[in-house]
Formats: C-alpha cells, structure tokens, sequence
C-alpha cells in the first residue's frame, strides 16, 4: 500500500513536473530579448544623418551639417544633441564614431537613480522619467561614460540622453538614427542577433577588424556594440572599464545593511544591560536616566 | 470635555510663551551679526536667481562635474562633522559614562541642526527638489541606489536626533507630561540613530564607488565606505573639541564654572579616542596602499597632495592627540583638532571634487555664489543654535 502510494506520487511529481519545465523554459524563450544597435565604424562616412534625425525625433536642437564644420573638434553629447558623431585621424585613414549612451545591461545609472526615474525596460533601452527625477545628478556621477546630461540653464532641468527611440520600438519602428544611416553602418536588432552579424564580419574579414568587438563584455555587456579596424582606445573609447557591470560595486555594501540594521541595535542594547548590571553591583551610583 | 480646554488653554499657552520667546534677546551689533546678516540676505538673492534660472546661473558645475561644493563640503562634510551626536551618545545612554554627560545635550542639538541645515542643503543642489518626496511616500523607490538609502537615513536619523533632544524642549515649554513621555524614548533613538549613523556614514562613501574610473585610484577603494565610517569617529570628536570649546568662550555665562572645569577633563577623554582612532585609520589607509601597490602613484603632484593629506592632517594630529593626552596639554589637543578637521575637509573634497576626474582639462571649482550660499547655510545654523541655547536648558544640566 505505501510503497504503491509512494510509487503514484512519485509518478505525479515527474509528470507534473516534466511539462512545467518545459513551460517554464518556452516561457525564458519568448521573453523579449534586450535590442541593441551595432555599429560598424568602418562603414560610416561620417555624413551625420543620424544626428539630425535624432534631433528631430526628439524636438532638440538640429545641427547645420552642411555648414557647421562640427567634425573639427571631438564633441561630447549634450543636453541638445543625445548623439554626435566624432571624426578621428588613424593609421588607416579617417574613422568616424557616433557616440550616444550605450544602453549597459545593468547600467550605473538606473543603480544610482533613487526614484527609478532612469529605468532599463525589458526592451532593452534605458529611459528617463520626468515626473519621478529630483535632479539629484547621481547618474551623471555613476555612469562610466558620462552619457546622462543636465539642463544647467533651467528653473526646471531635464536629464537628457538617447532613449534608443523607445517610443519608436513601441510601435514595431527601428530607432530613427539607424533608419536615416544611408551606408548600414548601424543596424538594428537583438544582442544575440547583433553577436552573430558582428563576429561573422569578423571572421569573414579577419585583416579588416581588430578582434574585439566593444560591448560584448565592457561593463557586463551593453546594448550597442561597435566593430572598428583600429584599437578602440584610438577612437575615443575607454578600455579600461573592466567587464563588471557597475551596480556590483555598490551590491557588497548594500548587502550588509539588513544585517547592520538588525545585528547593531541587538549588540547595542545587549551592551546596555551589561552595563546596567555592572552598575548595580558595583552599587556606583550617580548616573541617572533624564 | 475639561481635558480638551485643558489641552486648548495649554496650547494657547504654548504659542504665547513661543512668540514670547521669538524676540531677540541680547545685544544686536555683535560681530557675528555684522558680518552674517549681509551674507545671509545676499544668499537668499543667490538662491532665488538659483531656483528662476537654473543650478548654472550660480554653480560652476558642469556636465563633467556634476557635484561640487554644495554636496562635497555642505552635505558630505557637514554630516561627517555632525557624527559626534552618535559617538557621545553611545558613550553616555550605551555605556553609562557619566563624564560626558553635560555634553549630551549641546553635541545632539548640533548634530539634529547639522542634518537639518547641512543635509537639507542637499535640496538646493536638485535640480527638481518638488520630487523630493518621490523616493519617500513610495510610489518610486529606487532600492538598489545607495542614495535611497542615505536619504531615508537622513530622514530617519533627524527623527531620532529629534526624539533625543525633545526632552529639552519639552522642559523649556514646561511641558512637564511630554517630557516624561518623550524621555521614555530615550535609549530606543539613541540605539536607532547609532545604528543609522553607522550605515549612513559609511553610505555617504559608498555612493563614490560607483565612480571608479573617475577618481584618482590613491583615493578609489572598495573600502571607502568603512574610511568614512572610522573618520567619522574623530571628525565628530574633534568637533566637539572645537564647538564646545568656541561655546565655553561665547557662552561662557550660560555654562558654570564646575563644568568649565569638567570641560578639561571631557576634551582629553575624547582626545585619547579621537588618536586611537585616528590611527586605527591610516593603518587601514596604509593597508590599502600597500596591498594596492600604489608606489609607482607617489612620485607626482597627486601622490604628493595625497600624502600631505595622510601624514599631515591624518599621521601628525594623531601623534599630536597621543602626546597632548599623555602631558595633559589642552591647547595642542585644540590645535589637532582643527589639523584633523582640515584632514577631513580635505579628504571628502579630494574624493568627491579634486581627485575626481583629475585628468579633466577643464577643471571645477566653487564659485562665489556657491561659497556665499554655504557660508549662509552655516551661518543660519549657527543663528538657530544660538537662539536655542540662550533660552532652552542646553548646557545646564539640571532635570
């Protein structure tokens, strides 16, 4: 009786079991995977489309690219323009980089951000909230890249950085910047897409590229990566970031606080009655509770 | 039904005596007004273009530099200063030390205006201050941010510090029941703001590591939070030293010559704490150097302002504490003390302005505005603190 009893519910358990991890993995299948955006350095010409249809996207200002002469000097992105596109003097000839934020994995800002007004959503792009930032600028301090931006000029600033188009994606379109390149340098898809499409260039032309590709690692992986025939520190990038992603640098300290919290206040107060009974019998009198 | 008129004629009472107590009392030409009032009215000027045209109009910061002395010296600092609260506190309600009793009430009332003036400073730096309470009634709380929780420790810890002091103010309304009352919550605060002391500290540090390719790696270590926490210890003693002894010549009237005397004795106990301390504190620095391999940062500019920092305000004033303690020398126990509390100004400063992004080329510093508004800051604290102290029961110690 119980061995057939024991044999039944075992027999229930792996039934019941077996199809629920199938589900349970068809569900990790489908959910959204984050998108990115590779950049192929040696493909852009350094026309500066995507910055003008970035800055139309979003009403900031629209630079003058015919006349501006901008690709004179390296430029930041600001709070006008989330992204620039920068032109470096190499052993191989001219190399154009656009720069915008990178979309981390686990970004350094949406860690600082204490109200969850910076926010990586399950679609990948990392975006601001208006209504919940106090400006406390935590995020531009945090971030490895300096990307978030501050309105310095307003009674009432906004953080501004690239949002990879995320109310574009909302509706099925590619960020406008990838969608106004005229020479493919930028596509746009999922990180494991973008791996595939990035390392096949590579093998494909293995004298062409340096053998790296930035982002697969850099600060825990990021959203966009980018392949260049030159080193990447040539070109304006920091190499030395490390591959941890940011928020684990904070992670120890903010492990310790629920034990802290509760393991201080114990040893504090088991010290005070220590103390009373010492008191009490070396019979020392004096102290007096107000 | 008689114990509402009773409360409502107690009230009516209260808010009389209160506007009573408003009135300045004492001499108004002093010195320190001469030169506060001016700087206080300019400062709220400098405020008000602040909040009409943007952090830029006043500030000097920058993209690059998007925290500067509002934060590094008004909050970062002032908080360090104010951790005498949690030290005297610990010694006196924890401990039962009585001999430093008498100055329980004047290092917590400077601790509760330090937070109120000095981390309310921080509103000033943000940028949309109306969403301040976005991370404390919930509907956005940001957990893994190491500002979340230095905020909602600031907030916590005014409320212990408050608990802690209300006895005093319930003296001074003689309002005899809430005194009882509130003395009851006495040890539960002390025990509470402690324990918030200890992660807030160490939690203004460790909102720096996150910073790691921006500060200079002689001042970036994974331990920054326990170096803020350990300078915290003799940043706080030393300022009772220097506070209380300004206090002692100020308002040598309100304070008897019995704890004048008893005063001598309180400033070579917190000497002997703040040198063990102190130098539990560079071993901990030298550690890190060593086990780091540093040398090769030394022979520079930084290597060498970070030395002046170690061995001249952090090495020095502990062997100066040592000695003064051992030939029972008050003045050179004064003397540290203002050493070390340069050391910490300048410990805090290097981390969050100076050794932060080093290399820039364009280089922050205050600008006057910013210097003006917390110059008022402090002086403002110190108007409260004064008017508190020369009509509540601070410094005498009578229940």
């Amino acid at each position: 009786m119980d061995r057939r009893n024991f044999l039944k519910t075992t027999a229930a358990v792996c039934a019941a079991t077996l199809p629920f991890k199938n589900i349970k993995a068809e569900e990790t299948e489908m959910k959204t995977e984050f998108s990115g955006v590779l950049v192929d350095t040696t493909r852009c010409i350094g026309c500066r489309s995507c910055e003008v249809a970035c800055s139309k996207e979003h009403d900031l200002y629209v630079p003058d690219i015919k006349n501006d002469s901008a690709l004179e000097s390296l430029r930041t992105t600001s709070e006008k323009q989330w992204t620039v596109v920068n032109r470096f003097e190499t052993e191989k000839g001219e190399v154009f980089v656009k720069r915008q934020c990178l979309h981390c994995w686990q970004p350094a800002c949406t860690a600082a951000c204490l109200t969850n007004a910076m926010y990586k959503t399950k679609e990948g792009p990392v975006t601001w909230d208006g209504d919940k930032c106090m400006g406390c600028r935590y995020c531009m301090v945090s971030c490895p890249f300096d990307i978030p931006k501050f309105e310095y000029n307003e009674w009432n600033p906004k953080i501004q950085k690239c949002n990879m188009c995320f109310e574009r994606l909302q509706q099925g379109k590619k960020p406008a910047c990838v969608e106004a390149c005229p020479t493919d340098a930028l596509m746009f898809g999922s990180k494991r897409q973008l791996m595939e499409v990035a390392r096949h260039r590579v093998y494909n032309y293995p004298d062409k590229y340096v053998h790296k590709i930035y982002g697969e690692h850099d600060v825990g992986g990021t959203g966009w990566l980018y392949l260049s025939a030159i080193p990447f520190e040539q070109i304006g990038f920091s190499t030395d970031l490390g591959t941890t992603p940011y928020p684990e640098y904070t992670k120890e300290f903010l492990f310790s606080v629920p034990l802290v919290l509760f393991s201080i206040p114990a040893f504090l107060l088991g010290l005070n009655l220590l103390t009373n009974r010492k008191n009490e019998l070396s019979e020392k009198q004096g102290w007096k509770n107000e | 039904m008689n114990n509402t008129t009773a409360i409502t004629s107690d009230f009516k009472r209260f808010i009389r005596f209160f506007l009573q107590e408003l009135k300045p009392k004492g001499k108004w030409l002093t010195p320190f007004n001469i030169i506060s009032i001016p700087v206080i009215l300019l400062g709220t000027i400098i405020l008000f273009i602040r909040f009409t045209q943007g952090l830029g109009s006043v500030t000097n910061l920058s993209q690059e530099f998007p925290w500067g002395f509002w934060i590094g010296f008004d909050v970062v600092i002032g908080v360090a200063f104010a951790g005498g609260a949690y030290i005297i506190t610990f010694v006196v309600y924890v401990m039962k030390v009585e001999k430093y009793h008498s100055i329980v009430r004047v290092t917590v009332l400077n601790g509760l205006l330090a937070y109120i003036f000095y981390a309310g400073a921080l509103v000033l730096d943000l940028g949309r201050p109306w969403h301040i309470i976005n991370p404390i009634i919930g509907n956005s709380f940001g957990y893994n941010s190491v500002l979340f929780l230095v905020a909602w420790h600031f907030l916590l810890y005014m409320l212990a510090e408050f608990v802690e002091f209300s006895p005093v103010i319930a003296q001074w309304a003689q309002l005899e029941k809430v005194r009882k009352f509130v003395s009851a919550l006495t040890l539960g605060a002390v025990i509470f703001g402690i324990t918030l002391s200890m992660l807030h500290q160490s939690g203004l540090g460790a909102l720096f590591l996150m910073a790691k390719p921006k500060i200079h790696p002689l001042w970036y270590s994974e331990f920054i939070p326990i170096l803020f926490f350990v300078s915290s210890i003799f940043a706080g003693l030393s300022m009772i030293i220097f506070e209380g002894t300004i206090s002692h010549k100020v308002f040598r009237n309100l304070i008897g010559e019995k704890s004048q005397h008893s005063f001598e004795e309180i400033i070579l106990g917190m000497a002997k704490g703040a040198a063990i301390s102190m130098f539990v504190y560079y071993f901990f620095k030298a550690l890190i150097f060593i086990h780091e391999q540093q040398w090769e940062l030394i022979n520079d500019f930084w290597g060498y302002w970070y030395l002046v920092e170690v061995i001249g305000f952090v090495l020095i004033p502990c062997f100066m504490f040592a000695y003064a303690v051992k030939t029972r020398n008050t003045t050179i126990i004064r003397l540290a003390a203002i050493i070390t509390l340069i050391g910490i100004i300048l410990n805090r400063l290097n981390i969050s302005v100076i050794a932060f992004k080093w290399d820039a080329v364009n280089k922050y510093y205050p600008s006057w505005e910013e210097i003006i508004v917390t110059l008022m800051v402090v002086f403002t604290e110190i108007w409260v603190f004064r008017w508190i102290v020369t009509r509540m029961p601070v410094f005498s110690k009578q229940h």
